[in-house]
């Protein structure tokens, strides 16, 4: 886990940004004895929320939607995948 | 070197205004940014191109120098020594995208007329993570039937990975933490490996169950009898029940594709039989034949 204060500090970015991101439901935080930390496995997808927000002005609710596409992209993806494999079964 | 139409990429006239270059710019910048492009090279590559477009452009000193200069780009040097107490390196775009961008991430014509940028890189003090790289393994189908391990060189670097056994074609796997350096002390990225896989046996794969066909003599079709078929795992004896129909299909259960990271399940071995009608036959046999015909 990561402490929340530190992950703010070392990317510049405000903790009240952080919380109005989980008022969202976009990211989810743990408390433990008062502190808050962010799970290790969110670094890669919240830094992609920093850089969605800084870089593109990207609101909260953007940011959820499109996360939402991009979900549905990668599954998208995955089908596409095992259809493709279904289909040189038949090709073979 | 080529000389780059900055205008043209981000598709403005040349005398368009800050408000226009910002606005072209954010726009091409939403369509082609990395985070909703992934694993798309081309737009990553248009993204770098419209960033560096914007660094000259959004920033009058470098956009004057560009008119300037641009075309005969390579006198700019000469411009610059020209007037030695200029300031370099000042004013740099408010809005160039920061996120895992390096100095070789801008063009030779942008290095030559405008100089080493690291400085800018210098200065800013977040923390990001590397760049995630992409890779793409072929291995053969049998290879994956069992977990192995295998020795990747990626940028220069040996790196040693397990290989589940089950993998399907088009898998993507992530290694944490072999990506791209991060910048400014930010963790590195990931190394995702697509596997390509090759079947070079007899066996189809559809998931988890294989499929096979295996040729039956006329004789043991009809009679029955024990024959020896191949799975991926060996030879395993198969009974033929009497007066088996061409096309018959028998399911071994179990004795197909290892299902992944699922270790001691399998798939099941679907058998298709495949009569095969005696040829040449001598004249004994035809003789037979014809008796059995005639009962």
């Amino acid at each position: 886990m990561i402490v929340l204060d530190e992950f703010c500090a070392s990317h510049q970015i405000e903790v009240s940004y952080i919380h109005s991101l989980e008022q969202h439901g976009i990211i989810q935080t743990i408390i433990v004895d008062k502190k808050t930390y962010l799970p290790a496995d969110e670094l890669s997808h919240l830094e992609r929320i920093i850089r969605l927000h800084r870089e593109l002005d990207i609101n909260p609710e953007g940011i959820d939607a499109i996360n939402n596409l991009l979900f549905q992209i990668e599954t998208m993806q995955n089908e596409i995948n095992d259809l493709r494999n279904k289909l040189r079964f038949f090709e073979e | 070197m080529e000389y780059i139409d900055y205008y043209k990429v981000l598709g403005v006239d040349k005398s368009a205004s800050q408000e226009d270059i910002k606005k072209a710019y954010r726009k091409l910048a939403r369509k082609l940014h990395p985070d909703l492009n992934p694993n798309d090279k081309e737009a990553h590559k248009k993204f770098q191109q419209v960033n560096e477009a914007n660094e000259v452009l959004s920033d009058p000193e470098k956009r004057k120098k560009y008119d300037q200069y641009g075309k005969d780009w390579q006198h700019a040097e000469q411009f610059e020594q020209a007037r030695p107490s200029q300031q370099r390196g000042r004013g740099f775009g408010q809005e160039t995208f920061s996120g895992n961008f390096e100095e070789s991430d801008f063009s030779d014509f942008f290095n030559s007329m405008f100089g080493n940028m690291s400085g800018r890189f210098q200065q800013r003090q977040t923390k990001y993570r590397g760049e995630d790289y992409q890779a793409e393994l072929q291995l053969n189908l049998a290879d994956v039937y069992k977990t192995h391990q295998q020795t990747l060189t990626v940028n220069g670097k040996n790196i040693r990975i397990t290989i589940p056994a089950g993998v399907e074609n088009g898998q993507k796997i992530k290694i944490s933490g072999h990506g791209g350096p991060g910048v400014n002390g930010g963790p590195a990225g990931d190394l995702y490996i697509t596997f390509h896989i090759v079947n070079n046996t007899k066996f189809r794969r559809q998931g988890n169950d294989l499929y096979t066909t295996v040729d039956l003599d006329l004789y043991t079709a009809v009679l029955g009898g024990e024959i020896i078929v191949d799975t991926l795992d060996g030879k395993v004896k198969l009974k033929v029940k009497p007066e088996t129909q061409n096309g018959t299909k028998i399911k071994l259960k179990e004795k197909g594709f290892p299902v992944y990271k699922k270790e001691g399940q399998f798939g099941d071995l679907v058998i298709t039989f495949q009569i095969k009608i005696p040829t040449n036959l001598t004249e004994k046999q035809k003789e037979l034949f014809e008796q059995l015909s005639k009962l």
